[in-house]
C-alpha cells in the first residue's frame, strides 16, 4: 500500500473552489487562542460589548434572524426562528449548550471548545442577552477532558474579568454559566435526553409533543438548546451583521460551516467552507482540502452528514453542501460529518459498524428501537461471520420496517426519538446499492473479491484480504 | 476509601449549591467519586444519595446508564481505542488487535498488574485522525502499532504522569464559584423582570 498522494486527473481548475472568511476557526492555529489574553488581543468580547451597550435584546435577536443561520447540531433549524418559540413573559428560562458531540464522523465542537472556548462563552452570553436567560448550562461530552479543562479555565477567567456573573461589563446584565458534563451516552446529544441528564436522570428522550424544550424544557421551564458551533458564530454575526453572514454561502444555507471529512481521502481534515456552495467533489478532490481519494481510487459511497444519514454515491459528488439540496436528494448534512469509503470498502462490515453503534447506544425506552436495533446488529454480525441464512435479507428489511416504515427519507418512525430510524439508514443505503455483497456473504461465507474486511472483534471470520 | 473525603464533600456542597435543583449535581458528584477512587464505590453512591437527599437506588439508576462510570476497579490507565466508522475504515480493529497482543489481554479487561484496561469504544470525536485512541480521555491521533508500543512503555515508566492523570480524573481545573455568586441569579432575574 502506498501513501503517495495522487492528484486526481479529472478535476481541479485553480480558483474554482469558493473561499470565504474564517468566522469561527480563525484561532485554531493561534498558539494562545484558547487563553483569555489570546482571545481579547484578537478582538474577543467586542461583540458582547457592542450588544450590551449599543443594542437591545430584540435587535440582537433580529440580527440572528437576518443571518438565517441554521443550527449546526444536526437538524439544521434556523437559530433565530427557534429563539422566537420561547413563550413571552415566562421566567426563568434557560439556555442549554449542546457540547455532547458523539455522532460517528463528527469532529468540530470538540475543536471549538478546546481551541476557542472564549468565543463560545461570548456566543452564549450574546444568546442569553437576546432571549433573556439568566442562567446557561454548558454540557460538554464526558470523554472530553481537555475541553472541560479549557472551558473551566476560560469561565474562571471570564468571571474574574466581569464578563460572566453579575453586572457584566458594568451593565445591569447578569448571567451565570454552569459547566456540566456527561458520562458517556450518545443519546444524551438528543436535546430532551440532554435535559434529563442535566436534571440528574438517565439520559432518555422525552416525547415531543408535549415536551418541546422551548416551552417545557429544563425543570419544565422554557429552554433553548443550541449546538456549540451554532453559538460560536454569534460574535461574528454581532460584529459584522446578520446580513454580512447571509451574504456568505448560498441564500438557502448561509454563512461558513465546518465539515469534517474522514475516511479514505489523502488528507482528512476539519474545514470551514462557504455553506451551500461548496460541493462534495471539491472537498474530496481539491488540493486545498482533501487532495483526492487515497491511491487515486474511486468513491464507493460516502456519508454526507454523520452516521444517521443515508449514504451518497458517485452521482451525488457534484451536489453543493446546501440543506434543501441535500434533503431533496434523500439524505442530510446533519452534523457536518462526511465519511468517505473508497472502492476497497467491505459494505457489509461498514453497515454492521454503524448499526452496531446505534444498537449499543439505544437508550431502551421504546421497544422497536431497543429490540429492533439489537436484532439488526445480530443478523449483520452472523452474516459477517459467515453464518448468514438465506432469508436474512428479508429479515433485515422486515425488522427495519418495524422501526422506520418504508425505510424512506425523511424517515418515518415508530419510536420516541430519531435514533431508532438512524440505524435503518445504513441498512437501507447498503442493501439498495450493494445487495450482492450481502448475498455473496450469505452464499460463500466471506466478502466479495477486492474488498478489505477489518479484523472485527467478536466476529469469527478470517476473511482473506484481497487488497 | 469509600465515602467522599472531607475535601470532596466541600466540593460537592459547592456544586450542589450552584444548581437550581440538588439532583442536577448527581452526575458531577459521581465523577467526583470516580476521581477519588478510580471507580464508583457503593459507599460513595450511598454518600452521594445522602448529600443530595435522594435514595441509593436513584443514584444507582442514573449511574448505571452512563458508560464512563465503572463499578469495580479498572486499570490505572484505560486505553480506549475508537472503533467508530471513520476509525474502522482507517485501521482501528488492527490497532485493537495489536493492543491485545501487546498487553496480553482481551478488549474490555485489565492487565493483572492493574496498569492497563483496553477497550474498543464508540466514536471519540477525532474522526479525521483515525485510528484514534484516548488514554484516560487524553487523545492520541493516527496511532501506529509502534506508537502504541511507545505509549505503553512511556506510561509504564511513568514518563507521562504530568500529562495523563490516573483514571477517574477528567478536567484538572474546576469551575470556581465566585464570591458574589449568590447574587448572580437574583440580579439577573431582576434585570430580566425589569425589561
Ligand atoms: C440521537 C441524537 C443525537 C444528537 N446528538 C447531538 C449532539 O451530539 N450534538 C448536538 O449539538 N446536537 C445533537 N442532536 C441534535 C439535538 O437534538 C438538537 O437538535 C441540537 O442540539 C440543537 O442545536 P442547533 O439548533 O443549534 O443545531 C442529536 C439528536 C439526536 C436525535
Ligand atoms: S428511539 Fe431508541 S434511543 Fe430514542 S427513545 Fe426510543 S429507545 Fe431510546
Ligand atoms: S470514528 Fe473514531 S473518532 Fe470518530
Amino acid at each position: 500500500m502506498t501513501d503517495q498522494p495522487t492528484t486526481p486527473q479529472h478535476f481541479h481548475v485553480p480558483g474554482l473552489v469558493p473561499t470565504g472568511p474564517q468566522l469561527i476557526t480563525g484561532r485554531f492555529d493561534q498558539a494562545d487562542g484558547f487563553t483569555y489574553d489570546g482571545y481579547v488581543s484578537t478582538g474577543g468580547y467586542t461583540a458582547l460589548r457592542k450588544a450590551l451597550t449599543a443594542m437591545t435584546p430584540q435587535q440582537v435577536h433580529d440580527e440572528v434572524k437576518t443571518s438565517e443561520m441554521q443550527g449546526r447540531g444536526g437538524a439544521g433549524f434556523p437559530a433565530g426562528v427557534k429563539w422566537g418559540f420561547l413563550p413571552a413573559g415566562v421566567f426563568p428560562r434557560y439556555i442549554v449548550i449542546n457540547g455532547d458531540e458523539s455522532e460517528p464522523g463528527t469532529y468540530k465542537d470538540r475543536k471549538l471548545m478546546e481551541l476557542d472556548p472564549h468565543q463560545l462563552i461570548e456566543g452564549i452570553l450574546i444568546a442569553c442577552y437576546a432571549v433573556g436567560a439568566a442562567q446557561a448550562f454548558l454540557y460538554v461530552r464526558g470523554e472530553m477532558a481537555l475541553a472541560q479543562e479549557r472551558i473551566a479555565q476560560a469561565l474562571n477567567d471570564a468571571y474574574a474579568n466581569q464578563l460572566v456573573g453579575t453586572n457584566i461589563m458594568g451593565t445591569d446584565f447578569s448571567v451565570d454559566i454552569v459547566l456540566s458534563w456527561g458520562a458517556g451516552a450518545y443519546i444524551v446529544g438528543e436535546e430532551t435526553a440532554l435535559i434529563e441528564s442535566l436534571e440528574g436522570e438517565r439520559g432518555m428522550p422525552r416525547l415531543k409533543p408535549p415536551y418541546f424544550p422551548a416551552s417545557k424544557g429544563l425543570y419544565m421551564q422554557p429552554t433553548i438548546v443550541n449546538n456549540v458551533e451554532t453559538l460560536s458564530n454569534l460574535p461574528w454575526i454581532i460584529n459584522e451583521s446578520g446580513q454580512a453572514f447571509h451574504d456568505i454561502g448560498a441564500a438557502s444555507s448561509t454563512g461558513m460551516r465546518i465539515f469534517a471529512v474522514s475516511g479514505h481521502v489523502n488528507r482528512t481534515g476539519v474545514f470551514e467552507v462557504p455553506n451551500g456552495v461548496t460541493t462534495f467533489r471539491m472537498l474530496f478532490e481539491a488540493p486545498e482540502y482533501c487532495g483526492g481519494v487515497r491511491q487515486g481510487r474511486g468513491v464507493k459511497a460516502f456519508i454526507p452528514g454523520g452516521a444517521s444519514a443515508m449514504w451518497f454515491f458517485d452521482e451525488h459528488l457534484d451536489l453543493p453542501l446546501d440543506k434543501p439540496t441535500i434533503d431533496k436528494a434523500g439524505s442530510m448534512l446533519g452534523s457536518g460529518a462526511i465519511v468517505v469509503m473508497d472502492d476497497t470498502t467491505d459494505m457489509v462490515a461498514a453497515c454492521w459498524n454503524l448499526v452496531h453503534f446505534f444498537s449499543k447506544e439505544s437508550c431502551g425506552k421504546c421497544t422497536p428501537c431497543r429490540e429492533g436495533t439489537t436484532w439488526l446488529e445480530r443478523i449483520l454480525k452472523r452474516i459477517l461471520a459467515g453464518e448468514g441464512r438465506p432469508d436474512d435479507m428479508d429479515l433485515l428489511i422486515e425488522v427495519s420496517e418495524s422501526i422506520s416504515p418504508g425505510m424512506a427519507w425523511p424517515p418515518r418512525q415508530t419510536t420516541i426519538c430519531p435514533l431508532g430510524p438512524s440505524a435503518v439508514s445504513p441498512i437501507a443505503s447498503a442493501i439498495r446499492r450493494f445487495r450482492h455483497e450481502f448475498e455473496h456473504y450469505i452464499e460463500h461465507g466471506h466478502a466479495i473479491e477486492g474488498v478489505h474486511t477489518p479484523p472485527i472483534h467478536g466476529v469469527a471470520h478470517g476473511a482473506p484480504t484481497h487488497v | 476509601m469509600a465515602r467522599l473525603t472531607d475535601a470532596n464533600v466541600q466540593v460537592a456542597r459547592e456544586i450542589i449549591g450552584r444548581l437550581p435543583r440538588a439532583k442536577s449535581a448527581l452526575i458531577p458528584l459521581l465523577h467526583l467519586a470516580q476521581e477519588q477512587d478510580g471507580y464508583v464505590t457503593n459507599e460513595a453512591m450511598a454518600h452521594i444519595a445522602e448529600l443530595i437527599g435522594i435514595t441509593d437506588a436513584e443514584v444507582y439508576g442514573t449511574a448505571t446508564f452512563y458508560e464512563m462510570f465503572k463499578f469495580e476497579p479498572v486499570g490505572r490507565y484505560c486505553i480506549n481505542i475508537c472503533t467508530g466508522i471513520s476509525c474502522h475504515l482507517t485501521g482501528a480493529w488492527e490497532l485493537l488487535d495489536h493492543a491485545e497482543h501487546l498487553l496480553d489481554v482481551h478488549a474490555g479487561s485489565t492487565t493483572p498488574d492493574g496498569m492497563f484496561t483496553v477497550e474498543g469504544v464508540e466514536c471519540i470525536a477525532a474522526c479525521t485522525e483515525g485510528p484514534a485512541l484516548a488514554v484516560n480521555y487524553r487523545y492520541r491521533y493516527t496511532v501506529t502499532n509502534d506508537q502504541l508500543d511507545q505509549l505503553v512503555d512511556d506510561l509504564r515508566m511513568g514518563r507521562l504522569t504530568d500529562e495523563i492523570p490516573p483514571h477517574g480524573t477528567l478536567a484538572r481545573v474546576r469551575q470556581r464559584t465566585p464570591e458574589n455568586w449568590a447574587n448572580t441569579g437574583k440580579l439577573a432575574q431582576e434585570a430580566v423582570d425589569a425589561r
